[in-house]
């Protein structure tokens, strides 16, 4: 075994283990280590990036989710007073159903993958995800998009400043 | 067995799963925004998986509009979250059942 595989298997799991303890951690129910653990999950999933070559996004997924995204989040989560959340029961029955519903997909998801052997044939070919390479790509083949996605943020902006205006007028 | 798309898809899959189990089961509005950029995550993840074994670029590209379109995303969920939690009081979906009938 490579000692790549060996660091790909450790990303993988720590990426589902962190993964899991933020949707269902047992031992406490605060979405504030939810959202820490979100962080580390964003992080191994960057090294998981790592792993692929593509440093680019590594980068921006540290800076842009593990920064900017979460600071946003924890910033909601201290705003709002969520003490609430850890008197609540869940209801046993819809939680089962849940349960079943979402392994019966991942079981279809496993299988589809396992049968159509995608990665069959592909070689690893080199392609790095590099930042010159990708900044090419972006203000050629993707510049349309690009600027559309500026509109998109403009947008974004102006509404979350009409949202949090006290009275809508 | 060495690694290969099939492994980076199967985590993919597998973390796409953990965070729909989070929407379908959590009640609070956070965690469940917080679920829905983990599912976001996992789709990021098969799509750089898919790039880099085709050897091609696109993906990535599609990945970096993706993570700009979560954060306009999130911004905007997250103040809509808080108006809500102004008017009501709450962040939790079972107090929210304005559109029952």
């Amino acid at each position: 075994m490579h000692m790549t595989d060996l660091i790909f298997y450790l990303f993988a799991a720590l990426t589902l283990l962190s993964g899991f303890l933020v949707v269902a951690n047992p031992f406490t129910r605060n979405p504030v280590t939810s959202a820490m653990f979100l962080v580390l999950t964003i992080v191994w999933l960057a090294g998981l990036f790592v792993m692929l070559e593509a440093y680019f996004l590594a980068a921006i997924q540290i800076l842009v989710y593990a920064g900017a995204v979460m600071v946003l989040f924890l910033f909601v989560i201290m705003l709002l007073d969520l003490k609430e959340e850890q008197r609540r029961h869940y209801r046993k029955l819809l939680t089962g159903m849940s349960v079943v519903a979402v392994g019966a997909l991942l079981g279809l998801i496993v299988k589809a993958i396992r049968a159509s052997d995608v990665g069959a044939g592909l070689a690893t070919p080199m392609v790095r995800g590099d930042t010159k390479p990708l900044g090419t790509l972006l203000f050629t083949d993707y510049l349309l998009p690009f600027e559309m996605v500026s509109v998109l943020l403009l947008v974004a902006m102006i509404g979350v400043i009409l949202l949090s205006k006290r009275e809508l007028k | 067995m060495e690694v290969g798309l099939n492994h980076y898809l199967i985590v993919s899959a597998v973390l796409f799963c953990l965070g729909l189990l989070g929407v379908m089961v959590r009640r609070n509005l956070l965690v469940i925004y917080m679920s829905l950029e983990l599912m976001l995550n996992a789709a990021n993840l098969a799509l750089v998986a898919f790039s880099r074994y085709n050897a091609n670029l696109d993906g990535q590209v599609m990945v970096f509009f993706i993570i700009t379109v979560a954060a306009a995303e999130v911004s905007v969920g997250l103040a809509l979250i808080v108006a809500l939690y102004r008017k009501r009081q709450t962040a939790h979906v079972e107090d929210l059942t304005a559109l029952k009938l």
